[in-house]
């Protein structure tokens, strides 16, 4: 693993889920390499988000404990026991499909109900805990209807409680937010949370939406090219980034040039010398990574920025300014601030003095 | 071929994918939204070539079959004149047991027809091999229009008394004949299971891969999967093909006729034998009424098909 793992402890409290280990999985389709080498371990009762770029690996990795795809190397434990031979109807997972994938022939109680049907449940016991289910995620008046007479919303609500209806003590979530409009999509994310809590049942959260990685999860884990990059708190991943592509992927960042220094694990940035954060490149002209709200700007005719775009966020204003030598910085600032900068002012640079995350030059 | 389409129109089975409920909002019932939508001015003068056309392919041939089936021959003492007497005599005797035996035989070969037919698309739909399945499908398309006199040559051929394989396997001796109830069953399903296998082959496609690992993931094995979730979403296109094959195999005669000629009793081999007054003179009225018989019992099996439909696909609406 070339990434930091924050073994942050397991939530306390929430021990209803189990263990999940991924240990050195491998996964190709023909030449393409989904899974290269995956360890990561998922602590009882918390929601771990995997969080990446198309391509990944994240669902991959998430089929793979789900059983629905066969790792080349690699294996897969729940609670200490090998799983990775066990076939998907005996795995004991529930899962939440990124396209609604709710049987179109069954009403949204009888969708609740399948897998209890499937494993003989009497009929009576099956309602009554589907109709609980539904009952917790909010649609028990809904319980007739068909999926296409429902909205996108109401069956991913359906989904997770068809999910949840055997009692797993692994949740998986494949995208479920993705296909549903912004404002669904953010009460659904609040509730699949409050449920997880609720239930204290493990979770693993795909999702390629840094917001919301970093809103629900407990820890977050970055992938690149079928490997985790960093595993951290969503805090501890957008403060201390260990790589660049962790830096750039979570949250905004801008590059700047930075000039090496006689001292050790320092360098100068926009006339200041800053300390290195993490691994210093041993050759070649450097990047430093600074995030828009550690950028200080005030307004000063003589400054060396000149403000070139402003974009309103609400009680912040993004501007960026270009460099002299054209580079362009993106700042935060207060909006009423951000008033005294208008397009085309000039304004002085400033950034703070702690570690910055440098990375080899990017020619743009 | 020469197989006749079937009588009564065929039912165009919804794919599953169309009714995933794939909306981000409410879609209100289809039949309400169809009401709602006002006819346009010009909407009726577009679809008249399409009315004429009907009235002149169906809707004159009806009409002849019905007044027809109604009148005496040509000829007849006392002149023509409205009678009864050519369906009472459609439904008796040797015209009763053709009526019956035809349908057994499409019954009977339509049900293969979709047990066959329902595996070998499946097959086609998942395989992996591209090529396998685009020659698959054409050689489908091919074969269910294969029939008549080539396809009976073919199995006379082949499996006739003096055929290549009757005579590698000996299967006289083990029963077989070609010229019976068996043998044309096994002559129709040569095209009835092509045309199954082009039928569902859409439906299948529209199965998504989720529903069975949905499924799994709650639990259910192949068999629950199958007989739980795929099966009953395939329902109504299922039952869509085995109404379509049935009237294929309903309407079909220049192969029987090549092969059994009247040895297997057939409604339709009776109506030609009526027309040509092979057996008795002066029979085209009756004929007429044999005609109207098809006509009523494909009538029947839609009545029968519909409310199981809907009932199948009750989840559409």
């Amino acid at each position: 693993m070339t990434a930091t793992e924050a073994e942050a402890p397991a939530p306390t409290g929430r021990t209803g889920g189990a263990t999940v280990e991924f240990r050195g999985l491998r996964r190709a389709f023909g030449t393409t390499v989904a899974l290269d080498g995956l360890d990561l371990t998922a602590h009882p009762g918390e929601l771990l988000a995997l969080l990446g770029p198309s391509g990944c690996g994240k669902t991959t990795a998430l089929r793979v404990l789900a059983g629905f795809e066969q790792p080349d190397a690699g294996d897969v434990l729940v609670d200490g026991r090998d799983i990775t031979a066990v076939s998907a109807h005996r795995r004991g997972t529930g899962m939440v499909f990124q396209s609604y994938s709710l049987f179109p022939h069954l009403t949204a109680l009888e969708n609740t109900a399948f897998g209890l049907r499937m494993r003989g449940t009497g009929r009576a016991e099956r309602q009554r805990r589907a109709a609980e289910l539904l009952d917790l995620v909010g649609l028990s008046h809904l319980a007739d209807r068909f999926p296409h007479q429902m909205s996108g919303g109401q069956q991913q609500r359906v989904a997770l409680a068809r999910a949840l209806a055997l009692r797993p003590r692994v949740l998986l979530l494949d995208e479920p937010l993705s296909a549903l409009d912004a404002k669904v999509r953010l009460s659904l994310r609040e509730e699949i949370r409050r449920l997880q809590l609720d239930l204290g049942i493990t979770t693993l959260f795909v999702t390629h939406d840094q917001e919301e990685a970093l809103s629900m999860a407990d820890r977050v884990a970055v992938l690149r090219s079928g490997r985790v990059e960093q595993v951290a708190e969503p805090g501890e991943l957008y403060a201390r980034p260990a790589t660049a592509f962790v830096a750039e992927f979570v949250g905004t960042m801008s590059r700047v040039p930075a000039e090496r220094t006689s001292s050790t694990g320092t360098v100068d940035v926009l006339g200041m010398r800053l300390p290195v954060s993490g691994e210093l490149p041993a050759a070649g002209e450097l990047d430093a990574l600074v995030r828009p709200e550690a950028v200080a700007l005030t307004a000063d005719p003589h400054g060396p920025a000149t403000v070139v775009a402003a974009a309103f966020l609400g009680a912040t204003t993004r501007l960026t300014v270009r460099l002299p030598e054209g580079t362009e910085v993106k700042a935060d600032l207060p909006t009423e601030t951000a008033a005294a900068l208008p397009i085309g002012s000039r304004a002085a640079l400033a950034l703070p003095e702690r570690p910055v995350l440098v990375d080899h030059r990017r020619v743009p | 071929m020469t197989t006749a389409p079937a009588a009564a129109p065929l039912p165009a089975g919804p794919s599953p994918e169309e009714a995933g409920g794939s909306a981000a909002a409410p879609t209100p019932p289809k039949g309400r939204a169809v009401a709602r939508r006002r006819p346009q001015a010009g909407g009726g003068l577009a679809v008249l070539p399409l009315i004429v056309f009907v009235a002149v392919v169906f809707g004159l041939p009806a009409f002849a079959i019905v007044t027809g089936a109604f009148k005496t021959a040509p000829g007849a003492p006392g002149g023509v004149h409205w009678t009864t007497a050519n369906l009472t005599a459609s439904v008796q005797g040797a015209y009763r047991t053709a009526l019956w035996g035809s349908v057994k035989l499409s019954a009977l070969t339509a049900a293969l027809g979709v047990v066959l037919g329902l595996p070998l698309a499946h097959a086609v739909v998942t395989s992996r091999f591209r090529a396998l399945r685009e020659a698959v499908l054409a050689a489908s398309g091919v074969l269910a229009n294969f029939g008549g006199v080539p396809l009976a040559f073919a199995f006379v051929a082949t499996l006739g008394n003096s055929g290549e394989l009757t005579k590698a396997l000996d299967l006289t001796q083990h029963g077989w004949s070609l010229y019976s109830f068996t043998g044309l069953t096994v002559v129709y399903l040569y095209f009835l299971v092509p045309l199954m296998v082009l039928t569902i082959t859409p439906a299948l496609e529209g199965l998504r891969v989720q529903w069975r690992e949905a499924a799994q993931n709650s639990g259910a094995t192949t068999r629950q999967y199958w007989l739980h979730v795929a099966l009953p979403i395939l329902a109504p296109s299922l039952l869509g093909g085995f109404v379509l094959l049935f009237g294929s195999a309903f309407a079909a005669y220049a192969t029987a006729a090549a092969i059994v000629g009247s040895s297997v009793p057939l409604i339709t081999l009776q109506i030609a034998n009526a027309l040509s007054g092979n057996v008795l003179a002066g029979q085209g009225n009756v004929a007429l009424a044999l005609s109207l018989d098809m006509v009523v019992i494909a009538g029947v099996v839609m009545a029968l098909y519909i409310p199981l439909q809907r009932r199948s696909a009750r989840w559409l609406r």
